[in-house]
């Protein structure tokens, strides 16, 4: 397998323009000739559907949910970043991309993500232009705030509903397309397989979730928009139903999957309660504007907290880091806020959680004025955990919230298998080690609306145009895979439930590769996964039949997944032998307790290759060249 | 927590439907509804019975995925709170609680509590929408919007689309859900050029759906989960009125147009 960037030559802020100029078109009258199916309908799903379908390519879009609307970019709440330095504090695309980069802790390439910076000015106009109601002011403008890594305001925002109004943008826009005839929809309609013909991909197999009917859809180029994989930690802030197997089909299929122990920890979210807990909430990052974090300064202080007195209380991202104070990125202060408990100063019943408390801003700014920016986040904790955060601090802990990684794509974000895209969280390309704040709207748009259109043309304008029989062998394989499957996992005489399976695989994951991993705690969780998906195999009990709406079915079939990309994560963080922004090993930190980096060793990605059943898969490596940032340490103090 | 269930369980879309009791005494106060109903599943599983099929996803009140009628109301007891929102700290020790899908012609029940709503997808393609191609948007300061009819619009964009309001409504009206986008794009300077045809396409879609019409009940507003207004439905009529009173006003050269 050989990794080709495809990055452009020339100067870094010509790259993307050169490029666009060097692209092959199609003309208006052939794109009507072609189909390309959208896997997913999230930002980067439904805003690539609707782009291409504007264009005149014959588009089918699939989404297990019951409408396009639903997909996990609505929960979204901060916001979306964007270089418009309409607030005339010293931003520009220069300095996104360098903020983005270093967020990243230099291990994403200089030319995407300054791609993305270029791009994401557009993104705001055509949210705009479709009647996004972003948040303004009393002139008519529109509003910004400030996140995390960042010491501009560069993010807009619909309050704390940023995601689900970009999400219904991209829809109404898709809805249009539909409307037209452009582009059929398949609602509940999950992807069980890719079809690849003659090394290009050419086709899906998927299940109809209501008829169980499994179905096969032939095109000319396929682009997964699925999302990223955190589920594979049971409990995380993903929806429930958000799964790899669409990424995990393809990577068995040839596509190389990039860095996947590149997974991000939100500082925070609403603490676990109990066993039977099935998600963890977030809170946005936005709340780190006005709200302060901290613990008790004793082990063990049990009284509640407005009994501590001021001087009692370690506000410990502000001590540990000055500049950027409870605005450190989120690796940094998920990795602080473990640290903290561990110490034996976390709060709540478990001990598991610090406080984010409001106190100061409430009397600084009004209870008014906080409710109207976060009012509906605060309504959300109180009815998660019946506690007023005006009056009481809202407590919170890390979880999983969103994977860097993903599968390896080219600069034209086309995967190791010529005709399949990935696009958005599911491919790896933008955020190296650590995701900022309000980037992954951003990223989800971008390749959606302005990167795909363009280098979709480009590889279908070097492609011929021709039918595969649907009784083609690679076909027939395809759809027999699926059957089997299927069939397998509802044959299995089996006594454990599906849930029971996830649950452990979620505390194997959290426990051996979660905020902070170790040699030997990957080792073990090498050991402990395969033994647990053997033991699923084996044991697993889906009641039911194929041909029905079967929750349970679909449920085990991601697990049966998750079960074999746990092992791949646990794998690639063992052998990224360094820390470097999310990913943490105990073994190399700095005597403060930061990430320290090996540049020389791990100044790459690596790119795994699936070598069959039972095998070892094959690490392959592209080299990061940095040509126009230096690499520093990432301090945020 | 003890509680028993009475829970609407039909196979599929062409089956018979009918209520079946259940008890469980694995409630506690801290799970939401639908971690309570996780805890039950995986109950009936180990008997070896079919799970009751219901529709969630984010569990966190935005996808607007889940829903159903408990006790007679949509989303439950709780106001402004979708089921997996709903704590079970919000009923007693002892209840009896009776599940049902949403009810409504538009809505087939296709398994037990999960309905068909793609009917709402369709009246959005209708002209829930503005015409901006990718590509060819100005400056997003361009057209300054005053800070109220943006706060506004937001009001109304808030809907998750769960359906509830048809669910509550005696007409199973769609008009709160339809009025809501209508409303949004039409307090907005770029929703303006295509106001009056979109107002007359969605409502027409409405009609053909086989939604009722609104007689002012007020349910839908009651159970909304994101607070919708029923003075939205008030904005939706006026603008019907005035665009089916200017519709059929067109220019004579279209036809010109095209050439060249």
């Amino acid at each position: 397998m050989e990794l080709r960037s495809q990055i452009p030559s020339g100067p870094l802020e010509k790259k993307w323009e050169k490029h666009r100029f060097e692209m092959k078109l199609v003309n208006p009258a052939n794109k009507r000739k072609y189909t390309v199916l959208v896997v997913g309908s999230g930002l980067a799903g439904a805003g690539a559907a609707a782009s291409m379908a504007e264009l005149g390519y014959n588009i089918k879009c699939f989404c297990y949910q019951d409408s396009p609307r639903r997909a996990h970019s609505i929960a979204a709440q901060g916001g979306i970043n964007a270089a418009k330095n309409y607030r005339n504090d010293g931003d520009s695309v220069l300095r996104l991309f360098y903020d983005t980069i270093k967020g990243g802790d230099f291990r994403s390439r200089e030319a995407n993500v300054y791609r993305l910076a270029e791009i994401s000015v557009n993104i705001i106009d055509q949210c705009v232009a479709q009647g996004v109601p972003f948040a303004r002011e009393y002139g008519g403008l529109l509003d910004n705030r400030s996140f995390g890594g960042a010491q501009v305001s560069r993010t807009f925002y619909a309050r704390g509903q940023t995601g689900q109004q970009l999400l219904l943008g991209a829809y109404q826009a898709l809805e249009r397309q539909i409307g037209l005839g452009q582009v059929e929809m398949f609602s509940r309609h999950e992807m069980q397989e890719l079809i690849v013909v003659d090394g290009r991909a050419r086709g899906i197999v998927v299940r109809d979730m209501v008829t169980g009917e499994v179905e096969t859809h032939m095109a000319d180029a396929v682009c997964l928009a699925t999302g990223g994989y955190g589920n594979v930690f049971y409990l995380a802030t993903y929806a429930k139903g958000c799964n790899a197997t669409a990424i995990w089909r393809a990577y068995k299929k040839g596509a190389a999957f990039a860095n996947p122990c590149f997974t991000q920890i939100h500082p925070t979210c609403i603490p676990v309660t109990g066993e039977y807990q099935s998600k963890l909430t977030l809170m946005s990052e936005s709340l780190r504007n006005d709200g302060r974090i901290w613990v008790p300064k004793k082990k063990g202080d049990k009284r509640a907290p407005d009994a501590i007195p001021e001087e009692e209380r370690d506000y410990y991202l502000e001590r540990m880091y000055p500049t950027f104070g409870n605005l450190a990125p989120r690796d940094i202060a998920s990795r602080a806020a473990k640290r903290v408990c561990d110490e034996g100063r976390g709060v709540g019943p478990t001990g598991y959680g610090v406080y984010l408390d409001f106190k100061d801003a409430v009397a600084r700014l009004g209870r008014k004025m906080i409710e109207e920016k976060y009012g509906n986040l605060f309504e959300m904790y109180e009815r998660i955990t019946d506690e007023d955060p005006y009056r009481v601090p809202m407590r919170i802990y890390p979880a999983s919230h969103y994977t860097m990684g993903g599968l390896w794509v080219d600069y034209d974000l086309m995967s190791t298998i010529p005709g399949l895209f990935v696009l958005g969280e599911a491919n790896f390309s933008d955020h190296g080690a650590n995701r900022l704040g309000a980037s992954a709207l951003m990223q989800g748009l971008a390749d959606g609306y302005f990167v795909i259109p363009y280098t979709i043309g480009n590889y279908l304008a070097q492609t011929k145009a021709e039918r595969v029989p649907e009784d083609h062998s690679d076909v027939r394989a395809a759809q027999s895979a699926v059957a089997q499957r299927t069939k397998r996992l509802l044959e299995i005489p089996g006594n454990r439930t599906v849930a029971s399976f996830y649950r452990e695989l979620g505390r194997v994951m959290w426990e051996h590769c979660g905020m902070t991993r170790s040699a030997e705690g990957l080792r073990e969780g090498l050991r402990l996964v395969p033994k647990l998906r053997e033991e699923f195999w084996k044991n697993v009990r889906v009641l039911g039949d194929g041909a029905e709406i079967n929750q349970s079915l679909e449920v085990a079939g991601r697990v049966a997944d998750f079960l074999e990309l746990g092992e791949l994560l646990c794998l690639d963080a063992l052998e990224r032998d360094e820390s470097c922004g999310c990913h943490f090993r105990v073994e190399h930190q700095m005597a403060d307790g930061e990430a320290r980096r090996d540049d020389k060793g791990f100044c790459h990605v690596a790119a795994w290759e699936y070598a069959g059943e039972g095998r070892k898969p094959v690490r392959h490596v592209e080299p990061l060249t940095f040509e126009n940032v230096d690499l520093t340490i990432r301090s945020y103090k | 927590m003890k509680l028993t269930l009475k829970v609407w369980r039909q196979k599929d879309a062409r089956s018979e439907g009918r209520f079946v009791t259940y008890e469980t005494d694995r409630a506690n106060p801290d799970m939401s509804f639908l971690e309570m109903l996780d805890v039950v599943n995986e109950g009936l599983v180990a008997k070896r019975e079919d799970p009751i099929a219901f529709d969630h996803d984010c569990r966190e009140g935005i996808c607007g995925t889940c829903g159903f009628v408990i006790n007679g109301v949509p989303h439950g007891p709780k106001p402004r709170t979708t089921v997996c929102q709903l704590h079970m700290r919000s009923f007693r020790d002892g209840d009896v609680l009776t599940l049902e899908p949403w009810r409504a012609d538009a809505f087939p029940v296709l398994k037990d509590l999960i309905v068909d709503r793609s009917a709402f997808d369709r009246i959005i393609a209708a002209g829930g929408f503005i015409t901006a191609p990718i590509g060819g948007a100005p400056d997003g300061n361009a057209i300054p919007i005053r800070k109220e009819d943006a706060d506004l619009a937001m009001d109304a964009a808030a809907c998750i689309g769960c359906a509830a309001c048809v669910a509550a409504c005696p007409n199973a009206s769609a008009m709160l859900f339809a009025s809501a986008k209508i409303a949004q794009l039409a307090l907005l300077p770029q929703g303006q050029p295509e106001r009056w045809d979109r107002v007359r396409k969605m409502v027409a879609r409405m009609d053909a759906e086989r939604f009722g019409t609104c007689t002012n009940h007020g349910e839908c507003e009651a159970v909304c989960p994101k607070g919708i207004r029923m003075e939205f439905i008030a904005r939706m009529n006026a603008d019907y009125v005035k665009a089916s009173l200017t519709a059929g006003r067109r220019a004579t050269g279209v036809a010109e147009a095209s050439g060249g």
